[in-house]
C-alpha cells in the first residue's frame, strides 16, 4: 500500500499528474467508499429491474385486464419519459410527501433515503424495458410448447417459471445484455439527487483538488471495469444456459 | 356401448360434441366411447376435426355443445379442476414438443415433480424405467436437440406415462417421422396397448391401425362416417366416403 502511496506522490512530483485517491487517505476513503456505493446500486438496480421485469412480463399476459393494462401503462409511461425527470419525480414529488423519521440523535431524516430513492428510480426506469424484453423472448416460446405444458398439468405460473420463462430468458438475453449495461451506466444519475456515488465523489475531489483530468480517466476506467464486469457475468450465465443440440 | 358383454361404464365417453371457429364448425355432433383398456383408432382426411376432438377430451379445446366424460370426470363442467383431468389423461403431440432445455430424464420427471409435488426421487426412479420400457436406456442426459425424432417421440410418450394417467391421447405422432423411425414409436404405443392402456390414437398409419385397434373410426368433415372393428372397416367399408378414403390412402 505504502508503495502505491509513494509511487503516486512520485508522479505528481515528476510530471504534475495528481492521483490523490491512491496516496492521500482522506480521498482515498471517500472515493472507494463512493465505488462501493456505485457498486450496490448497479447490483440492486440490475436485481430489482431483471425482477420487475418477470413478474411484469407474467402479468401484462394475465387474464385479469386490469392489471395488464396497468403493466401497460407502467411500461408506457417510464419508457417515455427521461430517467433524469423520473429521478427528479422520485426525490422531490414523492420524497416530499413521505414521512420522516428521527435518527439517534434527533435529526429529522427522510424514511426514505436518496440512495433508497435512487435504487426506485433506477430499478423502475429499467424494469420497464426489461418487461418489453421479456416479452419478446416470450412470445418467441411456440404455441406447441405452452400446450405441451398444459396437457401435463401445469399451471400458467408453473408453466411460466419452469418452461416458458426459461426458454424466454435465452432468447433474449442479447436485449436483456444491452438494457443492463445500459443501467450501469445510468446509475451516475443518482448525482442529480446527492448520492454520493463515483460520480458525485470525483465532482468534489476534482474542486478540491484541481485534477478533472485525472479523476475523468480513473471514472471511465472504472466504468469499463464494472461493465465488462457485468457482460463477463451474463456470458457465464448464457453459457451455463446453452441448451445442446440447438446450435450456438 | 359397443362390448355390452363388459358392462362397465365407458372410460371416455363423447357425446354429441360440437365446436366451431368462428364460421367453421369442426365437430358436428360426434359421439364416440372407449372402454378401459381399448384402443381406437380416428382416421379421416386431414381438417375433419381429429385434433380438435382429442383436445376437447383433456380440456386443451373448450367443446360449445355435448359432453365429455373421462373416468367419471365431467370434461365440460365448468367448474372443473383441469388439473384433475390432466393428470388422467396423457397426451402426445406430432411434433414431440419437449422442452429444449432439459435432458430427457428430466423432461419424463417435470411435471410429476411440479404438478403432482410427488417425492423427487421416486419420480426419478420411475423415470428411469419408463425411459428403459420405451429403450431409451444411456439417453437420460441427452438433450432433445441431440436426440432423433423417432427417440424424442419416445420421451414424449414416457413424458406424458410418468403422470401415470388412465387413457392416453396420440395425434399423429408418427406424421413428422422419417420412415426408418415410425417403426420404433408404433412399436412402443403397441406394448402399451398390448399391457392395457386405454388409447385414442389418430393416425394415418392403415397397417398399425388394423393391427392395434379395436375399434376404428372414419371422420369426414366434423362427424363419424362409419366406425366399426378394424377388420370390418378395412376389408367391407360401407360409406362411400370411406372407400374414397381408404381407395386413396392404400
Ligand atoms: N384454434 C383454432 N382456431 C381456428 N381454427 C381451428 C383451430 N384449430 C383447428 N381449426 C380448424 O379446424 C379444422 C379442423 O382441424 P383439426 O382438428 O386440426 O383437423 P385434423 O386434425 O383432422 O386435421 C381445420 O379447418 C382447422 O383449420
Ligand atoms: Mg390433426
Amino acid at each position: 500500500m505504502e508503495l502505491i502511496a509513494e509511487f503516486f506522490r512520485d508522479l505528481r512530483a515528476t510530471t504534475g499528474l495528481n492521483f490523490t485517491i491512491f496516496y492521500d487517505p482522506f480521498d482515498a476513503a471517500r472515493f472507494w467508499r463512493a465505488f462501493l456505493l456505485t457498486c450496490e446500486l448497479a447490483a440492486l438496480s440490475v436485481l430489482l429491474s431483471v425482477a420487475i421485469g418477470i413478474v411484469g412480463a407474467f402479468a401484462q399476459g394475465s387474464r385479469i385486464r386490469p392489471l395488464a393494462w396497468l403493466v401497460n401503462g407502467y411500461v408506457a409511461f417510464f419508457r417515455n419519459t427521461p430517467p433524469l425527470v423520473q429521478m427528479y419525480f422520485f426525490f422531490f414529488a414523492l420524497g416530499a410527501i413521505t414521512p420522516t423519521v428521527p435518527d439517534d440523535i434527533g435529526m429529522e431524516v427522510p424514511l426514505v433515503s436518496n440512495f433508497a430513492w435512487a435504487l426506485v428510480a433506477l430499478s423502475l426506469f429499467a424494469g420497464a424495458f426489461n418487461v418489453e424484453i421479456f416479452r419478446s423472448g416470450i412470445e418467441a416460446v411456440p404455441r406447441s410448447t405452452i400446450e405441451a405444458t398444459e396437457a401435463l398439468g401445469y399451471s400458467r405460473l408453473g408453466a411460466y417459471r419452469h418452461v416458458v420463462l426459461p426458454l424466454a430468458f435465452r432468447v433474449c438475453l442479447p436485449a436483456l445484455n444491452n438494457n443492463l449495461v445500459n443501467l450501469v451506466k445510468t446509475t451516475t444519475l443518482a448525482y442529480a439527487i446527492g448520492v454520493p456515488e463515483m460520480l458525485y465523489v470525483a465532482n468534489q475531489i476534482w474542486s478540491d483538488a484541481l485534477n478533472v483530468t485525472e479523476m475523468m480517466n480513473v471514472l471511465l476506467l472504472l466504468y469499463i471495469a464494472l461493465v465488462s464486469l457485468l457482460v463477463w457475468l451474463m456470458h457465464c450465465w448464457e453459457r451455463a444456459m446453452r441448451m445442446p443440440g440447438y446450435g450456438a | 356401448m359397443r362390448d355390452p358383454a363388459r358392462g362397465e361404464a365407458p372410460l371416455v365417453s363423447i357425446r354429441d360434441a360440437h365446436k366451431r371457429f368462428g364460421d367453421v364448425e369442426v365437430l358436428k355432433g360426434v359421439s364416440l366411447e372407449v372402454a378401459k383398456g381399448e384402443a381406437i383408432c380416428i382416421i379421416g382426411p386431414s381438417g375433419s376435426g381429429k385434433s380438435t376432438l382429442l383436445r376437447c377430451i383433456n380440456a386443451l379445446v373448450p367443446l360449445d355443445a355435448g359432453t365429455i366424460t373421462v373416468s367419471g370426470i365431467e370434461v365440460t363442467d365448468p367448474k372443473l379442476d383441469k388439473i384433475v383431468l390432466r393428470r388422467r389423461v396423457g397426451m402426445v403431440f406430432q411434433q414431440y414438443n419437449l422442452f429444449p432445455h432439459r435432458t430427457a430424464l428430466q423432461n419424463v420427471m417435470m411435471a410429476p415433480v411440479h404438478v403432482l409435488r410427488q417425492d423427487r426421487r421416486e419420480v426419478e426412479q420411475r423415470a428411469r424405467e419408463l425411459l428403459r420400457k420405451v429403450r431409451l436406456e444411456g439417453k437420460e442426459g441427452a438433450y432433445p436437440g441431440e436426440l432423433s425424432g423417432g427417440q424424442q417421440q419416445r420421451v414424449a410418450i414416457a413424458r406424458s406415462l410418468c403422470m401415470q394417467p388412465e387413457v392416453m391421447l396420440f395425434d399423429e405422432v408418427t406424421a413428422a417421422l422419417d420412415p426408418e423411425t415410425v417403426k420404433e414409436v408404433l412399436v412402443t404405443i403397441r406394448e402399451l396397448a398390448e399391457e392395457g392402456m386405454t388409447c385414442l390414437l389418430v393416425t394415418h398409419e392403415m397397417g398399425f391401425a388394423r393391427e392395434v385397434a379395436d375399434h376404428v373410426y372414419f371422420t369426414d368433415r366434423g362427424v363419424i362416417v362409419e366406425h366399426a372393428p378394424p377388420a370390418e372397416l378395412f376389408s367391407a367399408p360401407r360409406d362411400p366416403r370411406t372407400r374414397e378414403f381408404l381407395g386413396r390412402i392404400l
